[in-house]
């Protein structure tokens, strides 16, 4: 279980399962694991939801505080998204100072979420230039079996669906024992999807198992504008050469898998 | 219809400018601009690697760093690392990576250090460019050179290498920034990312832009190589 080196049998088997469309569990390669959500896992957060998908399993929570704009922003809200591999969730996740993928797992879901203009920071000013509601997204993993950046994004998004504003007291600070009105968002919603590459293959939504034998990746945000798809992030990632040709494929296939893994979400969210 | 703030064509790349061998205490330099931004690298190495449980018996490993001076932006920038700078260095070493043939190199590191002198957008782009050639220019074995450019969108239409106020672009769908680097003229992409909202319909013609920019980049890259040659001689 915490061995942590891909053999190479491992991956000459994989390379060779993948150019016949096969994976160990079964699924196709584009085929995306079944999810699960859970909501209010944790009851000071503002919001909050797990999202368990095979054995991969993410928390996430949302807060609201109060605080002061940015000088170029008087008039919206903040967001700040953060989050941390914990060595709780593998045995690849080492303590100390962030480490890379650290860095990008939050950084890839601000960009995501900020982007799609999901959450509506004109109606989080308290007071014009001088005080906003500042939105809190921490995003931790439990248990890593792969494609962590995509089961977050399923998270955010339901955390944020489930938020709550806390009433304000007379002196400006928030009361977090009353909380009533849901967080304003514009009824976009974003999803992330990473593809791995293999030799000349494409898989998406790897287990761990399948992403340590990867040579490259890609990962993509996409959400639904005004009745068009857009998207709204990428980021390739790891040395391995993409071509153009496979880049416009996932483009096309984006918009299908948005849709399926969409309908699930929307299925919890009623 | 959108135009541009900065009055070029969209398939217009701001005036480049390249130049090879600018700091003689590396093993290999260069400066490379995209109108007002301009960036400078040095490679120092192969050389000695440590600590030592970072050494590869196989190959030498590329380690970049990517930073703007605290002067280089309007609000000055605190000195030291920070995210993005961390994130940039990552990826620029990612895209650097694949044209280069370590391998001969057991236990060593090749050190690429880029700073901003002055920024006004595209500096991951021109940190790249500028790191390529000055990976040629140190002699380090070389498939080919990268090429780097942002494309951008402003509302509906997409727009080569943005400068800073088209960055902050606000009507309509706004602005959408997408780096991307490529090995010169070949259909190989070695470093795409974006933020904003590309229709995904569009997405194969902002790659297509990119590429023409990048054929562009690529001569300028060329040339300043040949240059710095001639005047060796």
């Amino acid at each position: 279980m915490s061995s942590m080196e891909t053999s190479n049998l491992t991956r000459e088997t994989l390379r060779k399962m993948f150019s016949e469309d096969k994976r160990f569990d079964g699924r196709k390669l584009l085929d995306f694991r079944d999810f699960e959500i859970d909501f209010d896992i944790s009851n000071k957060a503002e919001g909050s939801a797990r999202v368990r998908m095979g054995k991969t399993e993410v928390v996430v929570g949302v807060k609201l505080t109060t605080g002061t704009p940015y000088p170029d922003s008087p008039n919206k809200g903040n967001l700040m998204v953060s989050g941390d591999l914990l060595p709780l969730a593998s045995p690849r996740f080492e303590s100390g100072p962030p480490k890379f993928d650290a860095i990008e797992l939050p950084r890839l879901m601000d960009r995501m979420i900020r982007e799609s203009g999901m959450i509506d920071l004109s109606k989080l000013v308290i007071k014009e230039g001088e005080s906003v509601w500042t939105v809190i997204v921490d995003i931790y993993p439990i248990n890593d079996d792969g494609s962590l950046i995509d089961a977050a994004s399923i998270g955010c998004v339901a955390a944020l669906y489930n938020a709550k504003m806390p009433e304000l007291m007379e002196n400006g600070l928030p009361d977090y024992e009353n909380k009533k009105d849901k967080l304003p968002l514009t009824g976009v919603m974003p999803l992330s999807f990473t593809f791995f590459k293999l030799g000349e293959n494409v898989v998406l939504n790897p287990t761990r198992e399948e992403e340590e034998a990867c040579e490259g990746k890609m990962t993509m945000g996409i959400s639904e504008f005004n009745g068009k798809k857009m998207i709204n992030s990428c980021q390739k990632g790891w040395e391995k050469i993409i071509r153009q040709s496979e880049l416009e494929e996932m483009a096309k296939i984006l918009p299908e898998k948005y849709e399926g893994v969409m309908k699930k979400l929307k299925s919890y969210l009623k | 219809m959108v135009t541009r703030p900065s009055g070029r064509k969209f398939d217009e790349v701001r005036k480049m400018d390249a130049k090879v061998g600018i700091i003689p205490n590396a093993d290999g330099s260069a400066m490379f601009a995209f109108g007002d931004t301009i960036a400078i690298a040095a490679v120092y190495g192969p050389r000695q690697l440590h600590p030592q449980h970072m050494q590869n018996p196989k190959t030498g490993i590329l380690r970049v760093n990517y930073d703007l001076l605290s002067f280089s932006v309007t609000d000055r920038k605190k000195p030291g690392p920070s995210r993005r700078s961390q994130e940039i260095s990552k990826v620029t070493e990612w895209a650097l990576l694949p044209v280069l043939n370590l391998e001969g190199f057991p236990n060593t590191v090749v050190d690429v250090q880029i700073y901003i002198l002055q920024a006004d957008a595209g500096t991951r782009t021109a940190g790249i460019n500028a790191a390529s050639i000055a990976l040629a220019h140190a002699g380090i074995p070389m498939k080919n050179l990268v090429c780097s450019v942002a494309v951008g969108k402003l509302d509906t239409e997409l727009a080569v290498d943005p400068d800073n106020a088209e960055e902050h672009y606000e009507e309509g769908e706004g602005h959408t920034d997408m780096p991307i680097a490529k090995i010169g003229n070949t259909d190989e992409f070695t470093l795409l990312q974006m933020d904003g909202k590309m229709p995904v319909d569009k997405f194969a013609e902002a790659l297509n832009l990119g590429n023409k920019a990048c054929k562009e980049i690529y001569e300028v890259q060329k040339n300043a190589l040949k240059n710095f040659m001639e005047e060796e001689k």
